[in-house]
Formats: structure tokens, sequence, C-alpha cells
């Protein structure tokens, strides 16, 4: 099952120097203050994650070099961050990163079903990106929202209760760049018991 | 049932406001300042008396726990809490971190202080991104109302709270593993000993734990060890957050008092089995890592520590994985298999190499595809694993399968003698 987070090819993005945005910059100070002055290697997540979202969701062997420049580190100790954390994703991905919770809770109320629709509607196969750069689809682990399944994470924000019906129509609205619900797509308030159906 | 006023989580479902006006309404942040007043050792001495166990999975005692900190080791002690839920089936502290952050952060700077800490992290899951956003706002409030930070709650002490998002790895809610991630590494679990009380992030005494456990903690100062110890039966007091789901009416989180009847539980707030009681085939009680059941064994069995235990499972994270009639049981199983194939972090040779082999031949099974001896041959296996690695994720990937064998065995011996039939 491809995932671009569980990939251990490393992309050089060509005639790219990775520099930090001045935004990013700030940020990075104020992250450094968490940890003792002398351990700053614990920065090394967030500096990742944040290196990721300004190189559109993933990261090329820049701005791993960047990060370690940063933080004093070598470079394979980012590199061994970057492949064992499934967020990190180490190739080119589209605008709606898709992930479909397929572990036992999700599957049970019907996953699989969610994934032929993903791939239908996106047009590609899981683990891929469409042609458009619009999506990339991929199955995830289970991502702790059971009392909500299925449910799937696209970019960052969670989007439960989800049925066939919705979720094509969730992902025809992101096609034709409609705004959507995040959360719960049945109006249930987090995980309360009172369901409609 | 449990009465309203013992209920901890009172906005569980964020009907409140969660900010720190909602907080302070619901209580919290009260008079935390004399809780602290208290002194360590009774504060320590009051989480024994309720008995409280550790809600992270294994059920530790939380009053011993805290109590292996040092007392004068003249380093940095810390308070690391573990917000990195990724047990399948469970999604309680996530509800904690959206809708209730500040009964968090009240805990830890209570907790932290019987620790001697003066420094505590949350590692939160970095998929938790509107969690982590929620519990930063907090975070914010909390220190510009000097609830925290310096002279937190006017209190005299210096206690400071940092966030820390992970990054996808289910492995880093292992104590060590997680503490080897907060250093900047990958996260593999350490040996152990030495224990995290002696030697634990950046090398100093720190205590990990649960996100639960320390949200329960000032409500048991404030009314009592006793009060807590009053509920549920003794060795599994308390009430406990259960997250149902898969195939219930409403799947939900609630929270109970502990020993509650399996079957009451999702009878009376799940809204019953999907096809009604007899239509269960199984459920897993705790959370994928557990050994499933029956539905002779969920007929009478009681959410507790012990009572699971009895019947050879456990009540880990107490999220209930309800499977009725219409479920393949054997591909449920293997899709926990590949769950923790997906997620072993590859340092033990039985666990890395156990992982994929078992999942591949659960695969098989689905259809038949296997010998008869195949079935002990792979339980041997499991055999194997269990006990043989650093961490217990070799022993969690080993129980599912256990738990299938030991109830369903008669199922998968049907479908290799059906494949059989098929293929002559």
């Amino acid at each position: 099952m491809h995932h671009p987070g569980t990939n251990n090819k490393v992309y050089k993005k060509i005639n790219d120097n990775f520099e930090w945005s001045k935004v990013n910059f700030e940020k990075i100070s104020n992250i450094l203050k968490k940890y003792p002055s002398n351990k700053i290697q614990s920065a090394v997540i967030p500096l990742l994650d944040l290196a990721q979202r300004q190189n559109k969701g993933w990261l090329s062997k820049n701005s791993m070099e960047k990060v370690a420049e940063t933080l004093s580190m070598s470079y394979i100790r980012v590199l061994e961050v970057a492949t064992f954390y499934s967020m990190f994703n180490l190739e080119p991905i589209g605008k709606n990163f898709v992930q479909i919770c397929r572990t036992t809770p999700c599957w049970l109320r019907g996953s699989d079903k969610l994934s032929k629709v993903a791939q239908e509607v996106c047009n590609t196969q899981i683990g891929g990106t469409s042609d458009d750069k619009k999506f990339t689809v991929v199955e995830v682990e289970c991502l702790g929202a059971c009392c909500n399944a299925p449910m799937i994470q696209i970019n960052d924000e969670y989007y439960e209760d989800l049925d066939e019906e919705n979720f094509r129509q969730l992902l025809n609205d992101l096609k034709s760049n409609k705004p959507i619900k995040i959360g719960s797509q049945i109006g249930r308030k987090s995980s309360q018991p009172e369901r409609e159906f | 049932m449990l009465k309203q006023e013992d209920k901890i989580f009172k906005n569980l479902y964020g009907f409140d406001d969660w900010k720190l006006k909602g907080a302070l309404k619901r209580g919290i942040w009260s008079n935390t300042k004399d809780l602290i007043k208290l002194g360590s050792d009774k504060i320590v001495d009051e989480i024994k008396k309720s008995q409280l166990r550790g809600r992270g999975g294994a059920g530790f005692p939380a009053g011993l726990k805290w109590s292996f900190m040092p007392k004068n080791s003249g380093k940095e002690h810390y308070l690391v809490v573990n917000a990195d839920e990724s047990e399948p089936g469970t999604c309680k502290d996530r509800e904690i971190l959206r809708n209730d952050p500040h009964l968090l952060l009240e805990g830890c700077l209570v907790a932290g202080f019987a620790m001697h800490a003066h420094t505590c992290y949350i590692y939160i899951r970095g998929e938790y991104y509107s969690e982590s956003s929620n519990l930063q706002k907090a975070i914010d409030e909390a220190y510009e109302n000097k609830l925290i930070g310096k002279n937190a709650c006017g209190s005299g002490w210096d206690f400071d709270i940092f966030l820390h998002r992970g990054a996808g790895a289910y492995i880093c809610g292992e104590e060590t593993a997680l503490l080897e991630s907060l250093e900047g590494k990958k996260g593999q679990p350490r040996l152990k000993p030495p224990f995290p009380a002696g030697a634990g992030l950046y090398g100093c005494p720190t205590t990990v734990t649960n996100v639960e456990t320390i949200a329960v903690s000032p409500t048991i100062l404030r009314r009592g060890g006793d009060w807590f110890a009053g509920l549920g039966s003794a060795n599994n007091t308390g009430t406990k957050i259960f997250s149902i789901s898969g195939h219930v009416n409403n799947p939900c989180n609630v929270e109970e008092e502990m020993g509650i009847p399996l079957k009451e539980l999702i009878e009376k707030h799940a809204g019953g089995v999907i096809g009604g009681w007899d239509n269960l085939l199984a459920i897993i009680p705790g959370g994928a890592s557990v050994p499933l059941l029956p539905k002779s064994i969920c007929d009478t069995v009681k959410m507790d520590f012990d009572s699971l235990k009895e019947v050879k499972s456990g009540l880990g994270t107490a999220a209930v994985i309800v499977m009725n009639k219409s479920t393949d049981i054997v591909e449920a199983i293997a899709r926990l298999s590949h769950f923790y194939k997906h997620e072993s972090c590859g340092q033990c040779t039985p666990c890395r190499e156990g992982t994929g082999w078992m999942y591949r031949m659960m695969e098989k099974m689905i259809h038949g595809d296997v010998l008869n001896q195949d079935i002990d041959k792979l339980l041997d296996v499991t055999k194997q694993i269990e006990g043989h690695t650093i961490c217990a994720l070799g022993d969690a990937a080993a129980w599912p399968i256990q738990g299938l064998f030991r109830h369903f065995r008669p199922e998968i011996e049907k479908r290799i003698e059906e494949r059989n039939r098929r293929v002559a």
C-alpha cells in the first residue's frame, strides 16, 4: 500500500534553495524556547512540520538539510526521523491530502466503501495523486476518532460520521472549490450518543 | 448508573464553553492553591487512597507511580502527559483535549507539584490538529491568568506546560518511545530498567501519565480519595470514560462507573447492538490490543480490570469495539494484524519480522487458504513473539490472534475445509 509518508526515497528539488519564510523563522525561535537550551534537537519534529507546511505538504532534501542546519544536527539524524514518522511526506502530494482510516473500528462501519468512492471521485488509485494534482488519496491506520467512524482526514481536519453519499458530496464540493463542513457530517456534537439515522 | 453529580467530565461532548470562562464555571481552577498547599506527600497519599489505576491501558496504580519520583535528586524533574492516543477503538482523550482542556491543565499542575516537577510536556499525536490548537489556546489563557507559569495560582510553585505535537507513530504511545520522540529521535522504546522515574527525559526523573489519569486527579483531591474509592469495586475504583464503537446504534464516548456490566453499558448508552443483542458476535473490550470475547462471555462480564483479566482479556483503554453477526471476524483481526505490522518500530526482530508474518498468515486465513496445521503454527509464533520484545507492542500484536483462536477456531477450520472442497 503506497503512502508518501512511508516512502524511503528522498527527492531533491532542482534549483531550490529552501529558506525559512519570515513568519516561520519567528515561529522557530518560539518553538526552541520550549526545550532546554542544550537539547534543541527536541524541536526536530515541530521544525520538520513547519518545513513541510512551507513546502506544500512534503519534505524535499533541501528542506531537511535546512532543518538539520537550524538545529545543528547531522542530516542523517533528521532524515531518520522524517522516514520514521508517517506524517512526513517524502514526495509531492496533491492539494487535498485525503487520508482514509482503514483500521477495524472504521472498517466495521464501512471504510471500504469510502475508499472506493474516493478512488472514483478523485480519479486515482490508493496511494496516487490525481492528474490535476488536486487530490492524493491514501489509506492510513487508526486516526483516533472511532466513535465517529467511518472518518477521514483531509489535510489538517477530520471529517466524521461519513457514508458513501455524504462522502461523495464532500469530495465533489472540494473538487468544485465549494466550502465543506469540518467534523461530523450528520450534525452530531463531538461523540455524543444521540445520532440520527 | 453513574449519578450526574459524580461525573468528573462535565463537558465531555463540548456543549459548554471549553475556554477558561466555561472552565471556571465548572469549578476548575477554583481552589487549586489549597490543593497544592496539601503538600506533595498528602497529594500522593490521597491518590493512593483513591486506588486510581492508570487509564492508559496497563492499569498501574497511579499513586504508587507518582511516589517513585525521587525527592532530592538535584536534577530537573519532568511530568510528561501522554496524549498520543492511537489505540484502535480509543477516542476518549480526544474529547478531554478539545472539550475540557483546563481540566487536564489543572491536573498537570497538581500532579507536577506532587512529583517535584517544574516542567510538563504534553505529547499529543500529530493528527489531532484542532485538538492541539484548543489545548494551546487553553495553555495561553492559563499563562495570561497566572494559573501556570511563575508562582502558579499564587502557590509559590513555578510550573511551565509545553505542548509537543508528534507526527504519526502509534509506538510513541509507549512511554519510553514517547521520551525518545520528545528528545527528537525515532520513537523506539528503551530497555527498562532504568525506569523513567530514575532516568527519563534528558536523563532526568520523569513520570509519563495518560491524559485521563491526570485529568481526574484534581477532582479526587477536592472530593477526597474515599469518594473515588467508593465508586466501582475494590481495586477497580472510580469512573472511567468508555469509547463504544463498531456495530452499535449510537457509537459514543460515555463516562460510567467502573465495573458496569458490558451488556448494560452497550444497551443503556450506545443504543444496543445493531440487530439486537442476540445478533452480537464478539466484542473487543479494551482497544485493539486485548483478546476478543464471544457473546457468551459478553452476556455477563463486568467492565473492570480484574473481571476482564479473569476471562483472559483486559480493560486496556476501555475502548469497546462491538461486532455483530455480519462481521467477518477473521478479517477484523487480520486488519488489526496489518495495523501492528504497520506500526512496529523495527527494533526487535521477533516483532519486526513476526508482525508481518502474522499478517500474511491472517490474510490467507480469511479465505481458508492455509493448511490445518498452520493454525497451531501461527499460535506457536504468537507465543514466540509475546514477551520477547523490549516493549509490549509484540504482545499486543499476538493477543488479538490468540483470542481469535481461543474462541473462533472452528470458524477458521470450517473455512479451510470449504476451500479444500472448492479446490478439489
